[in-house]
């Protein structure tokens, strides 16, 4: 049994996996959910486009915000791309167009078992589910453990306030007008890291 | 006397059967029954109203976003939220979007093989396919050539022996009409039209993320708008919509308009037959001055009694005594009893099964035999979707609606008395896909205006927090879905979901009769409609079909059996 989880599963995922059976005559290597690997093996948070502003703390804090309009990370806005695991922010949807998040809403979270009840769904995640992790299905199953977070969040600090000054400096270098109204968000944001 | 059942009817979405009495060659009696129970209003209890959408949503792919608008606006109405005209414009260009899609897909891909014969399509000569296509279009794909090409791919089809998409259908039936030529014109459309509705719906994911199931948001669009970031809907994301709608625009004018004239004059004697109710009602949609301006709808609100296109009557969704439900066909249980009809902000969702056991030959039609409540629009069955929109249009006196209803009309050489009938719904959706797709060009442009002159917000922030939220609040968001008048109500109470009714298109049309015996829309339309052959009775589908059957959102989620059945059985 193959496992293609999503409400509904990407339409090319799913031809992926049909495919994968047809034109190389073998099963596509499965997790511990029975998930295909090929497009099942990382959080949609892990390759998202958006993760540098995540790592550099720098939020959507309300919808259509001057951070919305910049394409900020949409983890406050309860972003479930963190604790999703799914090919969208890779693969994205209808041949590549786009995907939930590139278009300004948080990831709902649909392939994860039970993402229903995984709510509110504009509620952020309890904590941090950790910067940099490495894990997989296999390990960490649907829910990433906060505990292991909490672990590492000391060394996650340091390394992200210093790419939070990078990944700023480079926008304001950018636009040096928009730079001015982006600072004062930053003593707040760092409050939120730690 | 024999009793026709059809179960599951196939190319729609969801289950749904039909029991039809046949005394001679004419169908004297009619049931239907949905037979998947829906359980959103159960589901979304105890909920955050802002999540509601995603739900809803989810009761179906086939007309997806529809229930995420009409949840939304439910939502806005109760907290008294008005949206920005950026984000009524987006929602617009995502409902056009959706109907523009499903009604070509209804049309070619889930009702033409009740007018195509495609086995027939192989004897044809691609040289008078490519005239006849010629002649009716300035479409480019149109020379002997591809016919052959199409005809060969068919070949192929058939002499594997797997049909495979054309799997189930009555090939040979003395009802299909059509020559050889048109059958095979028909179907290299409906390869087509394949190919192109996956291209439409990209709409959807440059303002919604993805297709199916786009994201909504209570006070706007989540999507927001900066002309000078990559990271936002700009030149590039709004460069492809405009691709999108001037290629659909080529389509719908070029293919499905010239297809639908083409096959229609074919069956003209069918403008005669399954037009069944004489009421018609609309919610209307797509809003030009906003949503709180019902007036401004490009499909105009109201109720049309007995055919009367001289009156149109006012709709109020929030008037207890004009729109309720009754049960007493319904697996459902009310407190208040049987015959008691209750407006859906008092809605009740108790199952209550009393259907026999399956396998089962009949249901038990003199008692409960279906998972559909009924609605009623003061007491009166009334028939939802593209013919009642454009009716309703058509008498208030909408020129832009008149004039491509008119122009059919006389193309047909049919009266206006011609829409009400199986040929005249799948005719209006036709009609309303050419308005609609023209539509949504005015709606981008509008678009385009506001955004050059400065205004690019897409969301209010207004009410977005529970803390202001009152202690109790109440809404109703009405929608056209592209089946019909689709509306939610909602009763919000500490912030929470109290109680949540969705009454959808499909529940109004294929719903059981009433405790006083009235029929509803599709039961109505199948008396008199003719069968040839009790074995092969197209004829029904083609009547069922008029209406696009979505029987998901009607009723939902849980076959017990886990299995479906497709058959027809003739006792």
């Amino acid at each position: 049994m193959i496992e293609v989880p999503g409400c509904p599963p990407i339409a090319d995922v799913m031809t992926g996996v049909v495919t994968h059976m047809l034109v190389f005559d073998q099963l596509p290597e499965l997790d511990g959910q029975g998930r295909p690997r090929e497009f099942y093996s990382r959080r949609v948070y892990d390759p998202c486009y958006r993760r540098l502003y995540y790592d550099a703390g720098m939020f959507v804090e309300s919808w259509d915000d001057e951070a919305a309009r910049k394409g900020y990370c949409l983890y406050k806005m309860g972003c479930r791309g963190p604790v999703t695991y799914n090919a969208c922010s890779v693969t994205r949807w209808n041949e590549g167009t786009s995907f939930p998040i590139q278009s300004g809403h948080g990831c709902i979270g649909c392939s994860e078992s039970g993402f229903w009840d995984n709510g509110p769904f504009y509620q952020h995640l309890a904590s941090f589910p950790g910067f940099g992790i490495e894990s997989t299905a296999d390990t960490i199953g649907t829910v990433v453990g906060i505990g292991t977070a909490v672990g590492i969040a000391g060394h996650a600090l340091v390394t992200n306030i210093c790419k939070r000054r990078e990944i700023s400096e480079r926008v304001a270098r950018s636009n040096s007008i928009e730079a001015e109204s982006a600072r004062p968000e930053q003593p707040e944001e760092k409050e939120e890291v730690e | 006397m024999a009793r026709v059942v059809v179960d599951s009817i196939t190319r729609i979405e969801g289950h749904l059967r039909i029991e039809a009495v046949v005394e001679g060659s004419e169908i004297t009696e009619a049931y239907s029954s949905g037979t998947m129970v829906r359980g959103f209003e159960k589901i979304l209890k105890g909920r955050d109203p802002r999540d509601a959408w995603a739900f809803t949503e989810r009761a179906c792919g086939v007309c997806t976003t529809v229930q995420a608008l009409a949840s939304v606006r439910a939502v806005e109405d109760a907290l008294g939220i008005t949206i920005p005209a950026n984000a009524e414009l987006i929602r617009n260009l995502m409902f056009c979007t959706q109907m523009v899609q499903d009604h070509a897909v209804h049309f070619y891909h889930l009702h033409a093989l009740d007018w195509v014969d495609v086995v027939s399509a192989l004897s044809a000569d691609p040289a008078e396919t490519s005239r006849v296509a010629q002649s009716i279009s300035s479409w480019p794909r149109s020379s002997p050539g591809y016919f052959r090409g199409i005809q060969e791919r068919l070949k192929t089809f058939v002499e594997s022996g797997q049909l495979g998409i054309f799997a189930n259908g009555y090939w040979g039936h003395p009802a299909y009409r059509l020559p050889a030529e048109v059958n095979l014109l028909a179907v290299a459309h409906y390869l087509e039209a394949l190919e192109w509705q996956k291209e439409i719906v990209k709409i959807h994911a440059i303002f919604g993320g993805k297709n199916p199931h786009p994201n909504y948001l209570v006070g706007g669009a989540p999507c927001s708008i900066n002309l000078h970031e990559v990271n936002a809907i700009n030149t590039e994301r709004l460069n492809h919509v405009g691709r999108l709608i001037k290629q659909a625009i080529e389509f719908v004018e070029q293919v499905y308009i010239p297809d639908l004239l083409a096959i229609a004059s074919f069956y003209k004697d069918w403008t005669l037959i399954g037009g069944g109710l004489r009421n018609y009602l609309v919610y209307g949609d797509l809003p030009t001055q906003g949503y709180q301006q019902p007036d401004s709808f490009k499909f105009p609100r109201g109720v049309i009694l007995d055919r009367n296109l001289e009156q149109v009557l006012e709709v109020d969704g929030t008037d207890a005594e004009e729109i309720k439900e009754y049960i007493a066909h319904s697996w459902y249980s009310y407190s208040q009893g049987e015959e008691a009809g209750l407006h859906p902000w008092q809605g009740e969702t108790e199952f209550n099964y009393a259907g026999p056991t399956p396998p089962y030959q009949y249901l038990d039609v003199e008692g409960k035999y279906s998972w559909l409540k009924t609605p009623r629009w003061r007491g009166h069955p009334m028939e939802v979707g593209p013919l009642a929109r454009m009716l309703v249009a058509y008498a208030v006196g909408r020129t832009e609606v008149q004039e491509v209803v008119n122009e059919v009309l006389e193309r047909l050489d049919v009266p206006l008395e011609a829409l009400f009938s199986t040929l005249g719904r799948t005719a209006a959706r036709g009609l309303e896909t050419r308005l609609a797709v023209h539509w949504m060009k005015e709606f981008y442009d509008q678009l385009l205006a506001n955004i050059k002159g400065g205004n690019t917000m897409t969301s209010t922030r207004e009410r977005w927090e529970p803390s202001t939220w009152p202690s109790e609040a109440e809404g109703v968001g009405l929608s056209e879905a592209p089946r019909g008048a689709l509306a939610h109500w909602i009763r919000i109470r500490d912030r929470k979901i109290e109680n949540y009714q969705l009454v959808v298109p499909s529940t109004w049309n294929a719903s059981p009769r009433d405790a006083s015996g009235q029929r509803s829309a599709y039961e109505e339309s199948l008396i008199g409609t003719p069968v040839a052959d009790r074995e092969q009775p197209l004829e029904i589908l083609r009547t069922i079909h008029s209406f696009d059957p979505c029987i998901a959102c009607a009723v939902h989620l849980h076959d017990p059996r886990g299995e479906r059945v497709h058959q027809v059985r003739v006792h």
